[in-house]
């Protein structure tokens, strides 16, 4: 590699005035940044603004409409993701793109036509090295369906290495990441740094901003709003920059609105039914009280959406009970072994907001009055279905929780991501629960969005409404929950008090007993997940 | 590491010379336009094709297909049961198909149908009573129909076998009871079992009309199954497991016994029309009877995107073509693979037209700009 025009700081790669439009919607607006050789660049922005589709653009994957890409102060043209490789730009994509049943090393060396006979021995020496100079932790020979998320995200950053990236694009890195994973992964990061890499990292999380980049770069709405020296700002000014006007920071919380159990979770556990005798639920015992939003902290695939959909009637547990408690008359109702209809018969108003929004809470294909009748279809005698009631609540939903759309005919899959949820979610409401389940509501919201999903938690909770909610941003469960549960592994870990627990101690219990997983981490051990309960705190 | 990338190819070409786009929303003129487009140009293209092929003046055989479909009363009533037929087989799959479940298996299922309205004629005709025979011919009729839809349908929902092997292989099962039967019917050996066997039970003529029963059971199922499928509790859940099984459990809905249900339905129309082929207007069977039209049935369905009003203009389109290229073959002499390809040139020209509906194409061709000056962003 020619070494001129490479030394620090001078711009690795240039955009000018790129322009790209998805039919009438315009997902860049004329963006022109820079990234120099040699820095970390943190891009910000909230949803929608454009960050991915402006970096899949330098990744191949979309062609730009207008304005013209630099690498090296030579305008490049990019029409694929194979000429996106020839000029040294790699991106590691949020969702990976790796076949199961292959080796990391074959993962790594998938496609690449260098003339050379197929060498997998080779191949796994060069993984080694590449590994060995930035501190990766990894074995070529391992399959990736039996690695955890984040050695699949090594393969992708190794393979994009292997290629010569010396321009990297991570696309929200941290966000399947524990906070102990995240630090080791900004190690790697350093090291790349400082082996004159050049690298962009696309993140919500504002500390991470702080804490890895050289520089910010601030996109809203589709248009760049500026660049800054990481060292030279602080939080409250990039969320200025991101979000136009001044966001209160501050979730309200107001003290649990009732004092009293709802439902009753014992020694509750469940075995995947696809792998034999996997344990994803192992001896869970709680309760969720009226009035109160108890939330579930955890690594993602602790088991969090297993125990949710469990409650909801869509898994079979292998023991333990699911009780609802009637306050008034005390009545204690059992809800195990009960699908979502027998528990609705029962009279359990039971509402569950799924992790897949698309794939299990809504019907992408539908329009909105039709995904509002999900809950309702049955309703009323007669073979025919009603389609005013969902209607109404389509249209009231529409408007009370300002979802954008043209109108309730609109098939949800065209809606965006944070009025997708909020239809969700209000149809949900509607349903006056008593229980309240939501699984990552916020994930992939834009800061607005989310702050009205707290809310609408916020007043079902005051409400009276037993409101379960399984979070991945530890701030955001630090401020908005009473009380936290930290499971790992299928195993409780800890119950705290949402008011005086601390993050630091929330991501320990996050990690207790949990094994592999990270970028550095030994060799998964068997059955030591099982010996770890939350008594040892 | 660093010196495995290479300096960048120079490159000459700008822009890739097309790209093509997704279209927000079409309107319904649009969508009108672009297909009579195609079908005009699918007309010009294939009386091209016609000139070089066969040397005769593509306008006079276009007129020797219109008058295969349309020529006179006789062949008109006879081109409207075609219809009828395919149409009431596609209705049939459709309900399964909105279900995702691809039913490929119509051809066996009505072939079912046409086999026990069948055996109910020779095993009852001249023993009970004609209405009796009627009513035990049609019961026959549907059942077997519904027996060949819910086998795949409760390996389907117990085990998830792949329901479109499982559907295809009980076609040939169905073609063999057939043959079977013609073997124990009519024991000289014929390959046909005709109405001097099965001389009883035939199905009244409406008005005169053979085909008139047919025609008008055709017209009510597919105003049943649009109100079915749209506007009834059933028809919204076979949408929702068709759309996303996890959506059915996670609201409730006992997706086993959607799959069952459903093409127990699916299957039991196919029966009827067996019933219709057999009791209504054959009177005779054959291995062959159904004669694809179980197969074509799924490409009406599919070009009208499931819907049943549609289908009636699908069902007709491929009718038409069938029976118009058909004749042509006839009159003019030519091979029957003629008819294939006209055949083959309208239907490609009418389902590629789709694309250009649903998709924009740009041509970039010079159209690249010169790098205006940056223009000042707003900070905050």
């Amino acid at each position: 590699m020619q070494e001129t025009g490479k030394t620090a700081g001078a711009p690795a790669l240039e955009l000018r005035n790129i322009t790209k439009r998805f039919g009438s919607v315009i997902a860049n607006d004329r963006v022109s940044m820079e990234l120099r050789r040699g820095e970390i660049l943190a891009i910000l922005g909230e949803n929608g603004s454009g960050k991915t589709t402006l970096m899949n653009m330098i990744a191949g994957i979309y062609r730009q409409d207008e304005g013209e890409i630099f690498i090296d102060g030579k305008e490049a043209v990019i029409n694929s993701p194979k000429d996106s490789h020839e000029y040294g730009v790699g991106m590691i994509h949020q969702h990976f793109k790796l076949i199961d049943v292959f080796t990391a090393a074959e993962n790594i060396i998938l496609g690449i036509k260098d003339g050379k006979r197929y060498n997998i021995k080779a191949a796994s020496e060069k993984v080694r090295e590449i590994s060995s100079k930035y501190g990766f932790v990894i074995d070529p020979e391992k399959k990736i369906y039996a690695m955890s998320v984040s050695e699949k995200q090594t393969v992708e950053i190794i393979k994009v290495l292997y290629r010569g990236a010396d321009i990297l694009i991570l696309d929200e890195p941290t966000a399947v990441l524990t906070p102990q994973e995240t630090e080791r992964l900004f190690d790697v990061l350093r090291r790349m740094r400082e082996d004159g890499k050049s690298i962009i990292i696309i993140t919500h999380k504002l500390h991470e901003v702080m804490e890895i980049s050289d520089r910010v770069t601030v996109l809203r709405k589709g248009a760049y709003v500026g660049t800054v020296n990481t060292s030279e700002t602080n939080e409250q000014a990039l969320t200025d920059m991101m979000v136009g006007q001044k966001v209160e920071l501050n979730i309200e919380r107001t003290p649990p609105a009732k004092d009293y159990d709802r439902l009753i979770v014992e020694h509750l556990c469940m075995s995947s039914p696809s792998h034999d005798g996997v344990k994803i639920l192992n001896d869970i015992s709680f309760r969720a009280r009226a009035g109160e939003i108890l939330g579930i902290a955890g690594i993602s695939g602790s088991g969090q959406r297993e125990l949710l959909e469990t409650i909801a009637g869509l898994h079979a547990a292998d023991s333990g009970k699911i009780t609802y408690l009637h306050h008034k008359t005390g009545e204690l109702v059992n809800l195990r072994a009960k699908t979502p209809l027998q528990i609705r018969d029962l009279g359990i108003r039971l509402s569950f907001v799924p992790e897949d929004r698309l794939g299990m809470g809504l019907v992408g294909n539908m329009d909105i009055i039709d995904n509002m009748m999900l809950r309702s279809y049955k309703r009323g005698r007669g073979l025919f279905v009603d389609r005013q009631p969902p209607k109404d609540l389509a249209e009231r939903i529409i408007d009370s929780l300002q979802v954008s759309t043209p109108g309730p005919k609109t098939q949800v899959r065209k809606l965006s991501g944070g009025n997708v949820q909020k239809v969700l979610v209000g149809r949900e409401i509607a349903e006056a629960p008593s229980v309240l389940m939501a699984a990552y509501p916020v994930r992939g919201l834009d800061i607005n969005s989310s702050y009205m999903i707290y809310r609408l938690l916020n007043e079902q909770k005051e409400k009276g409404v037993a409101v379960i909610f399984v979070g991945e941003d530890l701030d955001v469960l630090l401020a908005l929950c009473d009380r936290i549960m930290v499971i790992s592994q299928g195993t409780v870990t800890g119950m705290l008090d949402g008011r005086t627990a601390k993050k630091e101690e929330v991501g320990l219990l996050m990690t207790k007993g949990a094994n592999g997983g990270a970028v550095n981490a030994p060799e998964r051990e068997t059955g030591s997940e099982t010996e770890v309960k939350s008594k040892d705190e | 590491m660093n010196e495995q990338a290479s300096a960048p190819r120079v490159r000459t070409r700008r822009q890739s010379l097309i790209s093509i786009t997704k279209r927000p929303a079409v309107p319904f003129v649009r969508a009108v336009a672009v297909r009579a487009v195609a079908i005009l140009a699918a007309l010009v293209i294939a009386g091209v094709v016609t000139i070089l092929l066969t040397g005769e003046n593509p306008i006079s055989v276009y007129v020797t297909m219109f008058e295969g479909a349309f020529g006179s009363g006789p062949i008109i009533w006879k081109t409207f049961q075609d219809i009828a037929i395919l149409l009431c087989t596609s209705l049939a799959v459709t309900p399964a198909f909105r279900m995702r479940f691809w039913n490929i298996g119509a051809e066996g299922q009505v072939l079912a149908g046409c086999l026990a309205c069948a055996y109910a004629m020779y095993r009852f005709g001249g023993v009970i009573p004609e209405w009796l025979l009627m009513i035990i011919m049609a019961v026959f009729s549907v059942l077997a129909g519904a027996i060949f839809g819910l086998i795949p349908a409760v390996f389907k929902a117990n085990w998830n076998t792949n329901e479109t092997l499982f559907t295809l292989m009980m076609n040939y099962i169905a073609i063999q009871l057939v043959e079977f039967f013609l073997k124990i019917a009519d024991k000289s050996g014929s390959n046909t079992v005709g109405p001097s066997i099965l001389s009883h039970g035939w199905y009244p003529t409406l008005f005169g009309q053979k085909y008139l029963l047919n025609i008008i059971v055709a017209a009510v199922l597919t105003v049943l199954i649009f109100f079915y499928l749209n506007y009834t509790k059933h028809g919204y859940e076979i949408s929702v497991v068709g759309e996303s099984e996890n959506t059915a459990r996670y609201i409730g809905i006992n997706v086993k016994k959607v799959i069952i249900r459903t093409m127990i339905l699916s299957g039991a129309i196919c029966g009827l029309v067996g019933l219709l082929i057999v009791g209504g207007t054959s009177h005779s069977i054959d291995s062959n009877i159904v004669g694809g039209r179980g197969f074509t049935a799924i490409m009406v369905s599919w070009l009208a995107k499931f819907n049943p009003v549609m289908m009636t203009l699908t069902s007709f389109l491929l009718v038409f073509l069938e029976r118009g290229a058909g004749e042509v073959s006839t009159k003019f002499g030519f091979n029957a693979s003629f008819s294939d390809i006209i055949s083959g040139i309208i239907l490609f020209f009418i389902i590629g037209c789709e694309f250009f509906i649903n998709y924009q194409v740009h041509i970039n061709a010079g159209r690249k700009r010169a790098g205006e000056p940056e223009k000042e962003v707003s900070g905050q």
